[in-house]
């Protein structure tokens, strides 16, 4: 290779201009001989042929009707998935299978035969397109003079201010898009580190919203369980973004077996423990509860808790335990929560570790 | 007659036979299953059932489970676990387990069902515990499905997945699918929790909300999907799979077709 340093595109050799015709180093091989199809020298087969793609078009035409014949011809009567009558499910399962094959074949028939029909019948000698020459220097100095005429007929010079709230009208359109993400969480991140729990809310059985006994909770139990100030909460009030953050898991375990630190001894009533049903890695809801190895296994990533060792993680790609909901006993024999959280439950976010900060200084 | 035996070496004729024999037997088995199952709903046990299944019990249990019921290194102890757990463990063939395992899997049944009653009759004279369950609470058509769903999606779905097919545990364990179990077993194995499935006695879900889930899984039992082919009903894996396999190879098909020289 030469020395390209000072050399410009025309003399280089490394690049190709588009002025720059360059010399053909391989004789053009050329076309391969034409070989006549079975329908071009056989009438039979051209006939064939001709009456499957008239089959196919009469395909698509049956696969049409038939939709109309299930739209209109089926009728689904009674309610749908009845443990007892069975018959309502299995017409809709009837037309709407009817449908799609009649849409599909509708499609399939007009598609398969068109292509067919080119493939076959229609004429196939081959064509030889030469490539567009690649455009000259004078084009491209042209386009250059047309772009200079309109930056200089457009005035962007002489007035400038067209020019500058143009680009500030460019710039703040995309904006409002900006503004729309905001709404896709809240901006005040304090609503995730309290739920609704607090001193004395009951705990009740979801979804029937049923206050729970002690004793109710048997060993071996896991009750799904919620706060009972939930029970009054409409749908517009928020129902759904306080029950996730403040769904637990009830588990009777035999104390002796469990390991409870010093300033967790009264979170437990007799071995009835309460933890947050939120994972700690993405918040899926935890509830796959192992009543002998007393493991907690999330079903997305398979982070698995040990509720012997207040939840510690064992497994997966959870990096927190889960929290655990304090609970004692009202004076009717209700199970009730002695506080709230005392940190805030599911994943990490931007200011956790501030907050889990802020929430202990409260405690204190 | 003689058209038949004309016709006896068809092609179809081995494919035809095939076809009657695996509809009689199957027709056969189900009315064997059905009459099993007809059988014995005695919730009081004589005590000639005690001693008879306390005899079965010595023979067939007390290897692992100790020759008092009170368990060994082996096997848990059976006091207070009641004939519904009996039932539910011997009657669909989990117990006597054909060995130690993660998970004690369904088999064919060892016991048919005046010996499983026996057996339930000796377990639940040992000590208090729940009993098997009453056929006013399993009758689906007093059932109401929506309800059951609700508790069911709270309760269970997370280890049996929303349509009741089941799902892997660790090691080796799993939640197995609740697809064509019977109302009595299903009950059952809410009141007492086998292997490592937590119990939902009957102050957690209440024997009509019990009756509401197993009429749940029963109308996801009989009625078939409206949307056509339901892959197992495992959501995005298998339909993932699916698409990616049979739906790509369908679109490199049409592919190669297009572009084919054609003959």
């Amino acid at each position: 290779m030469g020395d390209h340093r000072d050399g410009t595109p025309h003399k280089s050799g490394a690049v190709v201009t588009s002025d720059g015709a360059e010399q053909d180093q391989f004789p053009n091989p050329g076309l391969p001989p034409h070989r006549p199809r079975v329908t071009d020298v056989d009438p039979k087969a051209a006939k064939r042929a001709e009456h499957q793609v008239v089959l196919l078009f009469l395909l698509s035409m049956v696969g049409s009707v038939l939709f109309f014949v299930a739209y209109f011809g089926i009728r689904v009567d009674g309610p749908l998935y009845d443990a007892v009558n069975t018959e309502p499910t299995s017409q809709l399962r009837l037309q709407n299978t009817l449908l799609g094959l009649g849409i599909a074949l509708g499609m399939f028939g007009i598609g398969i035969g068109v292509v067919h029909w080119a493939r076959t019948l229609m004429p196939d000698h081959e064509i030889v397109e030469m490539r567009h020459d690649i455009r000259s220097e004078e084009d491209r100095a042209e386009a250059q003079s047309i772009l200079n005429t309109i930056y200089d007929e457009s005035g962007v010079k002489r007035r400038p201010l067209l020019r500058n709230t143009l680009i500030g009208a460019a710039v703040l359109m995309p904006l409002p898009f900006v503004g729309l993400l905001k709404d896709l969480g809240p901006t005040d991140l304090k609503v995730l580190r309290h739920s609704m729990w607090d001193e004395g809310v009951r705990l009740v059985r979801d979804p029937s919203g049923t206050p729970i006994k002690a004793s109710d909770v048997t060993l071996g139990s896991a009750f799904h369980v919620v706060p009972e100030s939930l029970n009054s909460l409409s749908h517009e009030d928020g129902y759904l973004n306080e029950k996730a953050k403040s769904v637990v898991l009830l588990m009777r375990l035999d104390p002796d077996t469990v390991n409870v630190s010093e300033e967790r001894k009264d979170w437990n009533v007799d071995g009835i423990f309460a933890y947050s049903k939120v994972c700690t890695h993405v918040g899926c809801p935890i509830a796959l509860y192992e009543q002998h190895t007393h493991h907690l296994l999330c079903p997305c990533h398979q982070s698995t808790f040990d509720l012997v060792n207040e939840c510690e993680v064992i497994f997966g790609p959870a990096s927190r335990p889960l929290p655990q909901l304090p609970i004692s006993v009202d004076s009717d024999g209700y199970l009730v929560a002695r506080s709230d959280f005392h940190e805030p439950v599911g994943p990490t976010y931007s200011q956790r570790d501030f907050a889990v900060k802020e929430m202990q200084g409260e405690g204190n | 007659m003689k058209a038949l035996s004309q016709k006896r070496r068809h092609p179809m004729a081995a494919l035809a036979l095939l076809v009657m024999a695996l509809l009689l037997t199957g027709g056969l088995y189900a009315v064997a299953t059905t009459t099993n199952e007809a059988k014995a709903e005695t919730t009081t046990y004589s005590a000639q059932d005690i001693e008879e299944g306390q005899k079965l019990f010595m023979a067939n249990c007390s290897t692992c489970h100790g020759m008092k019921a009170e368990g060994t290194s082996s096997g848990p102890s059976l006091i207070g676990v009641g004939a519904s757990a009996v039932d539910f463990q011997v009657g669909t063939g989990r117990m006597p387990m054909q060995m130690q395992g993660p998970q004690a899997q369904v088999k064919p049944q060892q016991f048919n069902e005046e010996q499983t009653s026996q057996l339930a009759a000796y377990v639940a004279s040992l000590g208090a515990g729940p009993s098997v369950p009453a056929d006013e609470d399993l009758d689906i058509s007093k059932g109401n499905s929506a309800n059951g769903a609700q508790v069911f999606l709270a309760n269970c779905a997370m280890c049996h997945n929303a349509a009741g097919q089941g799902g892997a545990l660790t090691r080796g364990k799993f939640a197995p699918s609740l697809m064509g179990v019977s109302e009595k077993h299903i009950y059952e194995a809410m009141q007492t929790g086998p292997q490592n499935m937590p119990v939902f006695n009957d102050a957690n879900i209440t024997p009509e909300e019990k009756r509401d889930v197993i009429t749940y899984l029963k109308t996801l039992d009989n009625n078939t999907t409206v949307g056509g082919f339901s892959l197992g009903s495992l959501g995005p894996v298998s339909e993932g799979l699916f698409i990616w396999t049979v739906g790509l190879v369908i679109v490199i098909g049409f592919t190669v077709w297009l572009t084919s020289r054609s003959a």
